[in-house]
Parts: structure tokens; sequence; C-alpha cells
């Protein structure tokens, strides 16, 4: 099969590529070894933690003049999908996270309480409501932070008939089985009632993101109906927001006409003069897809997108450059909570996102997203910011800015 | 870093990051409470599994052998294989009548087709399937697949052996249990297709059924039996330089992946001939040594339905980029959705609940597209997909054979 792009991984970074070059009137195809970070993802979208200083080699420094434009396209990018963002385009918001402390963030989906940076205001009693026997969502972290804050909290929780066919197996008492059955209907009234049953004099109630696999109205209906301020925190994986996330974006990529390899591995690549001609995949075996050009968007170790090995850091399908300390030792701090280098480890890129071979730029593949050097995902808070900007950077230089 | 090669264990096992990604994607898991799910069933079972087999847990039987964890999960780990081997391994519940019936299709096969009326008339009644459920376990809400009173190789024998000597370009064709006995027509359909673009088809000698449905009903000698057997069927023809073309992804994904990862009979010599013929005419078409004239005025509107073993084999594309591009066809591709029957799981009497339930958002789906027909590469989900939905299941073959213009394909070939 031939196509314009072949992009490989179709995570946040590969899928919003896709989506741009798609628009833009490429054919494109996708290809994906197993479900992507989005599965792990908190529903907020960071870009940089405010005061950060950007280090030198840093994704965003390749894009230039043209991140602040790049930056206002993302909700509106997004919306066209169906996945409504909020937060503001130049200054950061907090969110809750699941151990009752606030994080930095730039955009989160619609129904993810967002919070004033200085002073977020939590209110003064709070509600948290967890589902009887699911043990993901930790109601004890959350009340001990917010009581740090100031906040007075009270733990309930709710059992409902049809939660007890979960908890059955209790191995399976998870966040998208919960989110299945909250997906409408009947239940979801109960819940709710049952919630509202609950309150007393709390002027906020905190509940565990399970509601809206597919989209979000079951997470506004809750929001709408208990009457007083609601904050959903993250579960423990996956993430119903994240997977919604995932779904509604493959979901909108397919409907442009694009073709997502589900399952399937890139594992051969063919390279003549420095330009990349084809590449192989797992299922299709010898049946080669070839494209003008190519985009590698295959993620961190974590995805698989780069390896280590006692001798290094390596990417393991197309062979290309990566930049990593050489001094093994200095890959880690032992405070697990300080700054980890190896996080910025990756593949080596010209200005241009260009993939570098043995010192060479390859004149088509560009890499985007997370399997990027000089990130800073934890630190800076530069996560999905660097999958999303990168993307549409590449996109952008691929099809000349019609994307 | 050598060491971590020789650690390694079957089926990626230790790759487990416990994330329960695959849990989210597994279809049993969202209606049956009783299965474990993928992760606890594959990987975390398995640690357990191999300190004492005492920890094997029947549930495992619920799993349908979908693969739709191995699809989903990031780390490569193969979830069902482990599932599976550990039913063959560990499990003591050996398979009833009912599954040895339901699962021997090219046993019943020969028996029913002499008396496919009298058969089909049978099963049909209301009256033998209440003793069915009764008595052996199949459930009464299920509609029959009914025999054919001819079987394809007989009537290929007798209707299109000769015409093939024709031919210099040659393919074999696998053509399963299901085209076999209940379904000559499509047999006949990728016959007419390959004749019009030049392939002659020659049968294998003696295949047999791939062995799918003795693999989910425990019956692991006889899958290992028919797996030697078609792999020495598939070396013949290999041999003499013949791609092996099919019309059923669960057939091909049995005979390529399921024979050396689950039965552990190798089948490294014909493995990469194996096609389904969608991926063999796309690719054919593709590059340029055939070409395909269209009938005029050809309209349907077309909804297409991957089958689990279709999304792990990966050639859905295949099937899809042939039936969009039949001018005059308006073409949805469905949500990835396991139909909930596999294979024969839904025709027991304690799956039917389960299996309905699981299928319930691809029947919504099909209803709210409300197409012309369905078009799928897998006979199960067809019986699954008409009886629970009521509209009609076509093999893309079947789809081809009905918009081509067999005679000017035939011509512009040079036929
Ligand atoms: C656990 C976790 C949680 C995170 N949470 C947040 C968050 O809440 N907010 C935030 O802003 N950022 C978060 N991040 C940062 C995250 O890296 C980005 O937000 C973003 O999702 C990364 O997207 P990506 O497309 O670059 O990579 P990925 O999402 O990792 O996607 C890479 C894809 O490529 C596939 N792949 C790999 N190799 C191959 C191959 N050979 N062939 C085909 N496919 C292949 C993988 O299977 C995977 O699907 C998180 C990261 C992790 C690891
Ligand atoms: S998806 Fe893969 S890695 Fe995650 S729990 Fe399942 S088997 Fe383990
Ligand atoms: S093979 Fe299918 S049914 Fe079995 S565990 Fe995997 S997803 Fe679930």
């Amino acid at each position: 099969m031939k196509f314009n792009t072949i992009i490989i991984g179709g995570g946040l970074s590969g899928l919003t590529a896709a989506i741009q070059l798609q628009l833009s009137g490429e054919s494109t195809a996708v290809i994906s070894a197993g479900q992507s970070a989005l599965h792990f993802s908190s529903g907020t979208f960071g870009i940089l933690n405010s005061g950060a200083v950007l280090p030198e080699g840093h994704p965003y420094s390749k894009i230039g003049p043209k991140l602040q434009d790049y930056i206002a396209r993302i909700k509106p990018f997004f919306a066209k999908a169906g996945v409504s963002l909020h937060g503001n385009d130049s200054r950061n918001m907090l969110r809750l996270t699941p151990t009752g402390t606030f994080q930095e963030c730039r955009y989160a989906m619609e129904e993810v309480e967002l919070f004033d940076a200085g002073n977020p205001d939590i209110g003064n009693k709070v509600l948290i409501v967890n589902v009887q026997g699911f043990f993901d969502f930790n109601t004890a972290f959350i009340a001990q932070g917010l009581e740090k804050a100031g906040a007075t909290c009270r733990i309930e929780s709710v059992s409902l008939p049809e939660f007890g066919r979960v908890r059955e197996s209790p191995s399976e008492m998870r966040s998208v089985n919960l989110a299945r059955i909250l997906e409408g209907g009947g239940t979801l009234d109960e819940f709710i009632a049952s919630v509202k049953a609950l309150i007393k004099d709390e002027d906020t109630v905190i509940l565990p993101e399970i509601f809206g696999l597919r989209d979000s109205s079951p997470a506004l209906k809750v929001k709408e109906s208990l009457g007083v301020r609601c904050i959903f925190v993250g579960t423990m994986p996956p993430s119903v927001p994240g997977i919604r996330c995932q779904m509604q974006l493959r979901r909108y990529y397919e409907s442009l006409g694009g073709i997502f390899l589900m399952g399937d591995e890139a594992v051969g690549v063919n390279i003549a003069d420095s330009t990349v001609k084809a590449v192989s995949t797992k299922n299709l075996g010898a049946h080669w897809l070839m494209a003008d050009n190519f985009i590698l968007s295959t993620g961190s170790f974590f995805s698989k997108g780069l390896a280590s090995s006692p001798e290094g850091v390596t990417e393991p399908l197309f062979g290309v450059d990566t930049s990593y300390d050489k001094n093994r030792p200095e890959w880690y701090r032992r405070d697990f909570f300080e700054s980890q280098p190896y996080m910025e480890f990756g593949v080596a890129t010209d200005g241009g996102f260009h993939a570098i071979k043995d010192g060479i730029p390859l004149t088509n593949l560009y890499a985007a997203g997370s399997i990027l050097a000089g990130r800073g995902p934890l630190t800076l808070g530069c996560g999905a910011g660097v999958a999303i900007l990168t993307a549409f950077a590449v996109a952008d230089s691929i099809t000349g800015g019609k994307a | 870093m050598k060491l971590q090669e020789f650690t390694s264990s079957a089926h990626n096992f230790e790759e487990c990051m416990k994330c329960t990604v695959c849990a989210a994607y597994c279809p049993v898991v969202q209606v049956n409470p009783r299965y474990p799910g993928p992760k606890q069933a594959g990987p975390d079972g398995e640690r357990l599994r191999l300190k004492d087999p005492i920890f094997f847990d029947e549930a495992l039987k619920y799993c349908l052998n979908c693969k739709r964890c191995e699809v989903a999960c990031p780390s490569g780990v193969n979830v069902a294989d482990i599932i599976q081997e550990a039913r063959m391994k560990y499990g003591k519940s050996k398979p009833r009548l009912r599954d040895r019936i339901l699962a021997s299709t090219d046993v019943m096969g020969p028996l029913a087709v002499p008396f496919a009326p009298v058969v089909n008339f049978a099963t049909g009644l209301g009256v033998t399937k209440a003793v069915l459920h009764a008595t052996m376990g199949i459930d009464r809400h299920r509609t029959f697949p009914k025999y054919s009173s001819r079987t394809f190789e007989a009537w290929f024998r007798r209707n299109a052996l000769k015409e093939q000597r024709k031919y210099d370009n040659r393919v074999a064709f696998f053509h399963g249990c299901y085209v076999n006995y209940n379904y000559p027509a499509l047999g006949k359909d990728f016959v007419k297709i390959m004749n019009a673009i030049g392939y002659g088809v020659e049968l294998l000698d003696k295949e047999q059924c791939c062995g799918v449905a003795m693999i989910s009903n425990g019956m692991y000698d006889g899958a290992v039996k028919h797996a030697r057997n078609n792999v020495s069927a598939l070396s013949k023809a290999v041999d003499k330089g013949l791609k092996i073309l099919t019309t059923s992804s669960t057939c091909t994904f049995t005979m390529r992946d399921e024979y050396p990862s689950l039965l552990k009979v190798d089948n490294s010599a014909v493995r990469d001939s194996i096609l389904l013929a969608t991926r063999f005419i796309y690719e054919q078409v593709e590059s340029g040594a055939v070409k395909l004239a269209f009938k005029d005025g050809y309209k349907a509107r077309i909804a297409y339905h991957t089958p689990c073993h279709m999304e792990k084999l990966g050639w859905g594309v295949f099937s899809k980029a042939i039936l969009a591009r039949i001018p005059g066809v308006e073409f949805t591709a469905l949500d990835s959705n396991c139909c909930g029957i596999s294979g024969t799981y839904g025709f027991k009497k304690e799956n039917y609940g389960v299996s309905q339930a699981i299928g319930k958002p691809l029947f919504d789906h099909i209803a709210s597209v409300n197409p012309d027909f369905v078009a799928c590469d897998c006979e199960t989900c067809k019986w699954q997909i008409e009886m629970s939905t009521g509209y009609k299941v076509l093999n893309p073959i079947s789809v081809l054979a009905e918009a081509l213009d067999l005679e000017k394909t035939a011509r512009i070939n040079g036929f």
C-alpha cells in the first residue's frame, strides 16, 4: 500500500499529526503496536510549568516563534475531534491530584475542574464519595491532602445493586468497568440520587473519574445534577478520560478516511540515500507500506519507542541517533521524586524534527512526541505539549503549512 | 543483555507491567463477572500457576480467545495465548458430547449433507431446538447454520475442475468447513472471481477443518492432528509454487498463528503462503497485474464488521479497501467490537446471554447505520449478526462477485 505519509505510533502525538495531515488532503496510515500513554493520562494536558526554564535543545526551541500560535490552536483542534477542552491559552491552572495536592496544567477535559493558580478554592466542607469496594481511588489520600489545605472532609461510599455484578470478580472492579455501568440511563440516575442523599452541609463533592467512556455526557450530567460543586479526581489506570480522548481522536481520524492499523507493529525499514522508502509490519509481513514521508511517534521507553540496555539508549526501529548520557550512573537520581535524567533521553533531530542516522538527517523521517530528546515531562510539565505541538510542527513542515 | 534473552518465558508474560489496559478491551469482562479478566487469567495467574497448578481457575473457560487483549496490550504480552495454554495444560473439565459435536464441523458436515433438507427442517423446528436445549445444552434461541445438499468439493469436481486447466496461473483454495458444507455459493463466487482475473483454482489434497472449534472446545489432540494434516496438505501446494487462498479470517488466523503458538505445530514452510483472498486480490490490483471491471449501476450501502481474529490478523484493511473502492458503494467501517458468538461459544446454553450482551454495541451500531447489508470475513460472525439484527451478512468475496462485471474483467485481463 502507498500513502502520502505513514505515522508509526498512534498515541496523542501520532494521531494529532495524522489528523492534521488527513485534514490537509493527504492520504495517511497510522501503525500502532498497542494502546498509548493516553490510557494513563490525568485528563489534563501540560504545556510548560510556570517559571520553568526551557533547557537547551528542548523540542519547543525548535518550533520557534510559531509556538504561541500552535498553543492557541490546541483547543479548536480537539474540539473538531469532539474532545472539548477548557483552560486558558496563556496561563496555567491547577488540577486536584489523587493525592489531594494540586498540580499545574494548561488544558483539561471539559468535566475536569480547574483551579486558579495562586489560591485554589477547594471549598470548606468536602464530601468525598467512592463506589463501595473500588480500591483504585484512595479517598483517605485525598482527604489528608485537602485537610492540610484547610478543608473539612467526610468520606462516604455508594453501593448500587448494579455494582454487585462487577464486585463478584474483585480483580475487575476497575474504572473502565464502572464507567460502562454508569454510561447513562437508570443506573446513572440512581447513582446521582444516592450521592445527593449523602450530601449534608457540604459545598463540594469529590468523585472518582469513572464517567463517560464514549463521550463526556455522563460526567457532565453528574456535575449538573448534584446541586453543589462536583470535582472529579483521577483513579488508578486505566484513565477513563484518557481512553475517551484516544477513542475520539481515532474515530475522528478514521472518519476523515485515515487508516488505523491497531495492534500492528512496524518491524522493518527500507532506507536508501538517507530517505525512508518503506516500512514493514508484523501483521502485513511481505506487504511493505510505502510513503513519501514518515513520522516516528512511537513514544518513550514506556511505549517501547526507546530502548535501554547496559550499552546505551537506542531507537529500536530505524536505529536513528539518540541523545543520552554515556555515563550510566548519571541516568538516575536516588531520590525517586527528583528529576530523573533518563526522562530527557530520546531521539536526536535537526531543527526541522528530521531524525538523524549516523550523523546525517534523513530527508523524510520526522520524529514527534515523547520519543524526542530534551523533554522534561515531570519537571517541566511539558508531556502533552511536546506530543501535540511537535505533531503540529511536523504536519506543517510536511504540507508546507497547509495543515 | 544476553541474560534477558535467556530468561524470557513463553508468550512474553514477564513483559506485563500490570497496567490493566487489556481488561479495558476484553468483551467478556464487560458482561460476565465470573470471568477473572485477561490480566488476572493471563500473566498474573500464570505467575501463580507456575508455582503450583492448584491455582488454575476453571473460569478461564469463559475466555473467547478473541485476542482483543493482545491487540490492546502496550507491552506485547500474548495474553490470550497464555490463557489458552493454561487451559490446555491444567484444565480438568473434559469436553461434553455437545462440545464434541459443535467442534467436529467436518465430521458432522458429511453426515448432514446427504440429508440436508431433513436436517435443516429438523434443526429449524422449535421442538428440536427445545430438545437440544434441554439434553445437549445448545441454546434454543440459536438458528442453526443450514447444510447444503451438495458439498462445495462435489460441485467443484463436477462443474469447475476441468475449466481450471485452462489457466497457467494457479492458486490453491482452502475452502474450510463452512464453504464446503453450509455455503458452497461463497466458494463458487471465489472460483468465478479467480477465473475472471486469470487464475485457475486447485483444491488441496485432503484439507481438514482448521481446528479452531476443537481448540475452543478443549479437544487439543484432535486440533493438533488436524493442524499436522493441514500443514502437510498446504506444503504440497506450496511446493508447487502456489499461494493458498482462503475466504475465512478465522481459518486463516488459526492456520497462520495458532498452529505454531498454541498447538506447537511448525508451519514455517507454509505460513507466508496462506493469504485471504481479499488481500491477494488487493495486491494483484495494486501491482497492476490484474484489473477489475465493475457493473454499471451497482449500488450498495455496506457496513463492514471486522471480526476479532481479523483484528488480530490486521488484514481488515484489505477487505475494507476492496469494498470501499467498488464504484457505487457507500461504505461504513463499524466500530471494532466483538459480535459475541466466538465460534461455538455462543451456541452453548450457558453462554447465550453473555454472547448476546457482548454483541449488543455492534448490533446497535449496525441498526443506526441501517445498511443494505453487512460485510464480514467470518462465517460465525455472519450467523450471529444475521440472527441478532436481521441484516443480511455477506463475505466481501460474494459482494465483489456481485459487483464485478465478470465477463468484462476476464476480457481486460486477457481471458
Ligand atoms: C504513564 C504516563 C502518564 C502520563 N500522563 C500525562 C498527563 O496526565 N498529562 C500530560 O500532559 N502528559 C502525560 N504524560 C506524558 C505523555 O508522554 C504525553 O502526554 C503523550 O501522551 C505522549 O504521547 P506520544 O504520542 O508521544 O507517545 P505514546 O502515547 O507513548 O504513543 C506511542 C505509541 O506508539 C506505539 N509504538 C511503539 N513502537 C511501535 C512500533 N514499532 N510500531 C508501531 N507502533 C509502535 C505504542 O504502542 C504507542 O501506542 C504521561 C506519560 C506517561 C508514560
Ligand atoms: S495490557 Fe499487557 S501489560 Fe497491561 S496488564 Fe494487560 S497484559 Fe499486562
Ligand atoms: S482473548 Fe478475548 S475474551 Fe479472552 S481474555 Fe482476551 S479479550 Fe478477554
